[in-house]
């Protein structure tokens, strides 16, 4: 980075920390906080759009659908996340690739499984063959996306499910009384009004769910808390920086970076609360009222 | 016949699936030097096995790319199919053969230690707790002695926990420990005499991956026969290592 690093072990302390701390795998560790943070703007909003479709299903009228979302909410909610995330990854990577040798290759006449081997011809492969090293983390981080997806719908689902319930059955009947379909009553009535019950549910799952990203080394994506253990474990003469073990220092700063992440994330919930709060005949909207009058 | 020995040739390739053409895809841990590391100034993976590896690319005209996996799943990720190799300092022993093949060995079966804490008993290596990598050769060693077993998923928290007294001793490829008792200034030390364990290092395959095998071990012999492997282990494991 510096023109100083060509030769660490003469550096005087001050430089040599300059150049340890912007050399290559330091700035892998740098990126993969990004990663983090990029994975929960993407998982949280599609888990979200799983819990509300897991809830429309809870509460449909159709009961098949009602079982599917059952099913779905208790499965993933009885299974630890580390079993889930362990077998997402293999069985939805062999699932796809099955899928696809099967429309691609009708006339392949060896089995898929030999012995312990998975093996499906050349075209079926996800990712293509020969693609580019990018294209196959690509993958593997939707592959997460997905798994993170898939468990966090499951509880956000039993949440606003809940907050449906939640909202007064006087509402609806007044909706109805007004000559409202089910839907509109649904659309225009419940749907406004369930957030302020979910609100506390949902914040509870985003902080889990910002917790629970270290899972994402089990995916095979080399994501902070990898990159901390391998960058604070000791380095030996071997290595252009020789350190003892300073994991304990690494650890640190990610329980620093998640601390601030989630007391982040509870301001913006507080400030989200007290504005959907307004106006609801609920206590925290009573008292809003009267704090204004 | 020439042209009939190339079409053989174009459709026992075409057969196998494996066309020359293809990304060969090589799996390493990356964490455990001098076999696999990650250079701290490049940030690329480094070591003997990616010289090696390379080198058996180079020859062979495969076309190679790394992946880092973590070592208690680059296994299971092989046979899926995530990656074509396993070169990660994988010893030959016959239960991973039950799961995967193995070319030849491209290390002859090294010498493994015990390392522990300068005051330590000698004893130690028989009656403590002895820490290794969790699905090691020196873990599956410790398992059957009377000693107790602490296994850890990456070999570098093995000596963290030699360190904080976790651990009486750690078992581990003694290539891999040199350098940790070298640096140590006496802090740490080699507990009593060397153990030869597994039958020698080998590239990890998938069992159906016939064509890929021979070519490995074609290169490799080769490599053997002009002295060049063992030039590279003398690069990097020191003149004492075993050699062919």
């Amino acid at each position: 980075m510096f023109s100083f690093c060509t030769d660490p072990s003469v550096l005087p302390d001050w430089q040599w920390f300059a150049c340890y701390l912007t050399n290559a795998t330091h700035l892998q560790f740098y990126r993969a906080f990004g990663v983090v943070l990029v994975l929960l703007a993407i998982t949280a909003p599609v888990a979200l759009g799983m819990g509300m479709l897991g809830a429309l299903a809870l509460r449909s009228r159709f009961a098949p659908l009602v079982w599917f979302g059952k099913g779905y909410v208790n499965i993933v909610r009885g299974v630890p996340d580390i079993v889930f995330f362990l077998f997402v990854p293999i069985a939805l990577g062999q699932g796809i690739e099955w899928v696809m040798h099967q429309i691609n290759c009708p006339d392949w006449d060896q089995p898929i499984r030999q012995g312990n081997d998975f093996i499906v011809c050349r075209e079926a492969k996800v990712p293509p063959l020969n693609s580019a090293a990018w294209v196959y983390q690509l993958y593997a981080f939707l592959m997460a996306v997905v798994a993170f997806a898939l468990v966090f719908g499951a509880f956000a689902a039993n949440t606003l499910h809940g907050a449906m319930q939640a909202v007064p059955r006087a509402q609806i009947e007044t909706a109805e009384a007004y000559g409202m379909t089910r839907a509109q009553a649904f659309r225009r009535i419940v749907l406004p009004q369930m957030w302020v019950y979910a609100l506390p549910g949902l914040s509870n799952i985003w902080q889990i769910l910002i917790k629970a990203t270290p899972l994402l080394f089990l995916l095979g994506i080399q994501d902070i808390v990898f990159w901390a253990r391998e960058l604070g474990g000791q380095k030996t003469s071997l290595f252009a920086y020789p350190h003892p073990d300073w994991r304990m220092w690494y650890f640190l700063g990610l329980l620093c970076f998640y601390l601030f992440l989630t007391w982040g994330s509870e301001r913006a919930f507080a400030r989200l609360n007290a504005r959907l709060s307004r106006g609801q005949a609920t206590a925290a909207g009573e008292r809003m009222r009267k704090a204004a009058a | 016949m020439k042209k009939t020995t190339f079409a053989i040739i174009a459709a026992a390739f075409a057969a196998s699936g494996a066309m020359a053409q293809d990304v060969v895809r090589m799996g390493s841990e990356g964490a455990y030097p001098p076999y696999n590391f990650i250079n701290d100034a490049t940030g690329e993976l480094d070591g003997y096995e990616r010289e090696l590896g390379d080198e058996i690319c180079r020859r062979a005209e495969l076309n190679c790319e790394w992946v880092i996996n973590d070592w208690d799943t680059i296994i299971p990720n092989l046979v899926s199919g995530n990656y074509d190799t396993i070169m990660a300092g994988m010893s030959i022993t016959e239960a991973r053969m039950e799961v995967i093949a193995f070319s030849q060995n491209y290390l002859l079966p090294e010498p493994s230690a015990f390392i522990g804490l300068a005051d330590t008993d000698e004893s130690a290596r028989d009656t403590g707790v002895i820490a290794a990598q969790s699905n090691t050769i020196q873990a599956a060693f410790v398992a059957d002695s009377d000693a107790d077993l602490l296994e850890f998923p990456t070999p570098d928290e093995t000596i963290s926990a030699l360190r904080n007294g976790e651990a009486d001793a750690v078992l581990a490829d003694k290539a891999f420990l040199a350098p940790y008792v070298a640096d140590s200034n006496g802090e740490l030390v080699f507990l009593g005499d060397d153990v030869i364990l597994g039958g020698g290092i080998g590239i990890g395959l998938r069992q159906s991956d016939d064509a890929l095998r021979d070519t490995l071990n074609a290169v490799i012999d080769e490599m053997k026969a002009d002295g060049s492997l063992n030039a590279m282990i003398e690069k990097w494991f020191g003149p004492d290592h075993p050699k062919f």
